[in-house]
């Protein structure tokens, strides 16, 4: 014994370590090596904002250059969490404005962001160049304004999915004449018509511009003025893909896509014009992601136009391809890896579409590469199920979701247990899991015993009792995200795997049959974790323990309790005293 | 309830029992006490043998966040964007319910046929249009569907062929039953 590795020599090699397990198994390796690796970490990724403090972390990594940070629980995306909940991201810009001078990269997913967080991060870090706020909400064009006016390497500005109140289209203007360095600008989200000249100049002077992602209210007749600047395009989303019919519109339009060579992306199509469709074929084969999500195409004109994509990796389309559409994608798109299914009328009582359980079935066959999957449909049956299992081992995400809550088996009138249970059992590297349709106990038996790499469970009106709970907590190793509504769990299966919930992210709750004793009790006797009990119903403690909470987020942090709760919100304690926000 | 927490192991809890659901009162929810909301879909009482076989599917309620959908994509049909004038871009007309606060404006293109577009318009205003006749129209229905046309007069839904009535649809009126008699052929 005796050598000394000399600490340059370490932080050399650290230096090519990316991968955050990785670093973060350096970092075990003894104290010295956590203190080198600590100083060299440049990307830190929070997955839930509660579960550590500004503070902590930048104690920890002094030297960061890039956040990832996400917020709010999957199911607020669904409505499921009140106004108000927290995921506020001020605090966070706060303490890094002074820490972080160098920062350059902030991606938030599902936090509140303020007008004042986004002038404060425009004015605190000089070589910002990348914001990217998915599904975000609580700003306006305003806060874009001071991002555009005062980021001036400004790489990335992706707004995708976001809220943005739109007090003006004039924010686009405010990149300043010499900012030439966007690579990616995404808008789709935002609803006001901004200045085209400016978006035309700002296109135009910006070389490397890669990703373009229109709102709707760039109009298609306009749309060839931007290609033609801007050839080098990979990514685009178009605005609305509509115009009165007039051929002068048209071979502009074709014209302006036969120039694009580098297009692999496309979405946007909203109010889609199917004369105008043709315009674009001569990018279709090279296409490997496609956005058909907003397009109220009819199957002819859907079919007509995947099949063209021979390169297609990725499908997002809505349920107007039906079962013939997916049949002719199963045969000319074999590179396929990604398939999403909306519902175009979601809330209708009839199915309005000849979308069933077969499309599916098709692709699952004809698409090898097949390994992610979202599809909403009317109707499932176990052999289908067991069939796609059987197509496709290599799933890795699979999302069903009948639209009819509790549907069983339409030709057996059975339970999807078997299905699933073939999913999870034939799927060994499935990751992500979202099932639905009648499923009793059992499903939760077959995915405890198989399912060991799946990392996220989302279940709604399923199961019969607490052991489907247990099957779940004891069996699945690899769980990290468990989203369960409207499910007879209660109080059982929580306690008794009480430590489980410290190796996993997060558990969301609601609709169950979890009482606010059991609540309280979690809460005290894990110190490690936050239980969060959400109800409108007022504070729990004005009714019996034995009453069901609405709603439950139980999380592990390092951070303690969070002060910026809202009214219905309450912590319970290891002291189970309740204090009110 | 045992504190399970305090012994650890609750052998009842990882007993693997494939029994019929419903055979194990313990699991049930206490349905009974005041203070539940239960916007639970699934009440302790259903969970029976029976439930399975049953064929009719549990009545339509509105439930929160189901499907999930998210909200920018609920609105893809209805949404369709303001595209006035010329033929090629769609057929956008005004659609009115008496009583209902505001209007709402469809996509006459969109539609195939009668049918298509009277379930369309009473998912959109949560009405009952009912079945048209020639000889009766809509007689009996909650409400009646009626358009003015191209010469200002105001018609009754299905009176004439489909594209006879997209080309000359100016817009849509759904009148309360009551007040349309006199529109149907028959009265």
């Amino acid at each position: 014994m005796g050598y000394s590795f000399p600490e340059e020599a370490l932080e050399h090699v650290l230096w090519f370590l990316s991968s955050d397990k990785d670093r973060n198994s350096v970092s075990l390796v003894c104290k010295s090596w956590y203190e080198i690796e600590r100083w060299c970490r440049r990307r830190v990724f929070v997955g839930n904002c509660y579960a550590v403090t500004p503070e902590i972390v930048i104690r920890r990594f002094p030297e960061v250059r890039a956040l990832e940070m996400k917020g709010k629980p999957h199911f607020a995306d669904f409505n499921l969490v009140p106004e108000g909940w927290g995921a506020y991201v001020y605090p966070w810009i706060s303490a890094m404005s002074v820490a972080y001078p160098w920062l350059e990269e902030i991606k938030l997913k599902r936090m509140v962001v303020t007008d004042e967080s986004l002038e404060l991060i425009s004015k605190s870090f000089k070589n910002f160049r990348v914001l990217v706020l998915s599904s975000c909400e609580g700003f306006t064009t305003d806060g874009l304004a001071s991002i555009a006016a005062n980021c001036s390497n400004l790489r990335e500005l992706d707004l995708r999915d976001s809220e943005v109140e739109d007090l003006s289209g004039h924010w686009l203007s405010h990149f300043p004449d010499n900012c030439t360095s966007l690579v990616s600008l995404n808008m789709s989200c935002s609803g006001s018509e901004v200045s085209f000249s400016a978006l035309e100049r700002l296109v135009a002077r910006c070389p490397n511009l890669r990703t373009l992602r229109l709102n709707r209210a760039v109009p298609l007749e306009k749309l060839p003025n931007l290609l033609r600047r801007a050839p080098q395009l990979e990514e685009l989303g178009t605005g609305a893909y509509s115009a009165e019919i007039r051929s002068d519109i048209y071979s502009n339009l074709a014209e302006a896509f036969s120039f694009c060579k580098q297009l692999k992306g496309l979405s946007g199509f909203w109010d889609v014009v199917p004369a105008y469709l043709p315009a674009m074929y001569s990018v279709c084969s090279g296409l490997t992601s496609l956005n058909l999500s907003y397009a109220t195409l009819q199957c002819p004109d859907l079919t007509k136009l995947v099949s063209q994509c021979h390169s297609l990796q990725r499908l997002w389309v809505l349920d107007y391809i039906e079962d013939s559409g997916l049949e002719a994608l199963s045969a000319s798109c074999k590179d396929l890896q990604e398939l999403r299914v909306f519902p175009s009328d979601p809330f209708g009582a009839e199915p309005n579409v000849f979308l069933t359980e077969q499309g599916l079935v098709s692709v699952s066959e004809g698409c090898p590469k097949l390994q992610s999957v979202l599809y909403f449909c009317r109707q499932m049956s176990n052999a289908a199920l067991i069939t796609i299992a059987k197509n496709r081992p290599n799933m890795i995400r699979f999302r069903l979701c009948i639209i009819e809550p509790q549907v069983p088996d339409y030709l057996t009138l059975e339970p999807l247990d078997t299905g699933f249970g073939a999913i999870v059992k034939s799927c060994k590297e499935l990751r992500r899991l979202s099932m639905s349709g009648l499923l009793t106990d059992r499903v939760f038996d077959y995915i405890g015993t198989h399912a060991k790499k799946l990392e996220m469970l989302s279940i709604a009106f399923a199961g019969d009792s607490d052991l489907g709970l247990h099957h779940v907590l004891s069996g699945c190793d690899s769980l990290r995200k468990l989203e369960i509504r409207d499910c007879p769990f209660g109080d059982k299966a929580l306690l008794a795997n009480a430590a489980k919930l410290e190796t996993m992210r997060s558990l969301w709750m609601s609709s169950c049959s979890v009482s606010y004793g059991a609540c309280k009790l979690l809460g005290q006797k894990m110190p490690r974790l936050n239980v969060e009990v959400i109800d409108e119903r007022g504070p729990p403690d004005s009714r019996p323990d034995s009453c069901p909470v609405e709603k439950l987020y139980v999380y592990r942090t390092v951070g303690g309790r969070r002060i910026d709760m809202p009214g219905y919100v309450w912590t319970m304690d290891e002291d189970s005293t309740l204090e009110f926000s | 309830m045992e504190t399970v927490y305090e012994n650890g192991l609750n052998l009842k809890a990882t007993e693997l029992r494939l029994g019929l659901p419903g055979t194990d009162n313990e699991s049930q929810t206490q349905t009974s006490s005041p203070c539940v909301k239960n916007n639970n879909k699934r009440s302790s009482s259903e969970m029976d043998t029976e439930k399975q076989e049953s064929v009719s599917p549990p009545p339509k309620t509105q439930v929160v966040g189901w499907p999930p959908v998210r909200s920018y994509r609920k609105n893809v049909l209805q949404q369709q964007q303001n595209n006035p004038e010329s033929d090629g871009s769609g057929m956008f007309v005004k659609v009115s319910m008496d009583g209902a606060p505001y209007l709402r404006k469809i996509d006459l293109k969109f539609y195939k046929n009668y049918f298509d577009l009277l379930k369309a318009l009473e998912n959109m205003f949560k009405c009952n249009i009912g079945v048209y006749s020639e000889r009766e129209g809509y007689n009996g229905s909650e409400f009646v569907p009626t358009y003015e046309d191209k010469d200002g007069d105001w018609m009754l839904v299905g009176d004439v062929p489909w594209d006879m009535f997209t080309t000359s649809c100016k817009r849509l009126r759904i009148m309360k039953g009551s007040e349309a008699k006199g529109l149907g052929c028959n009265l």
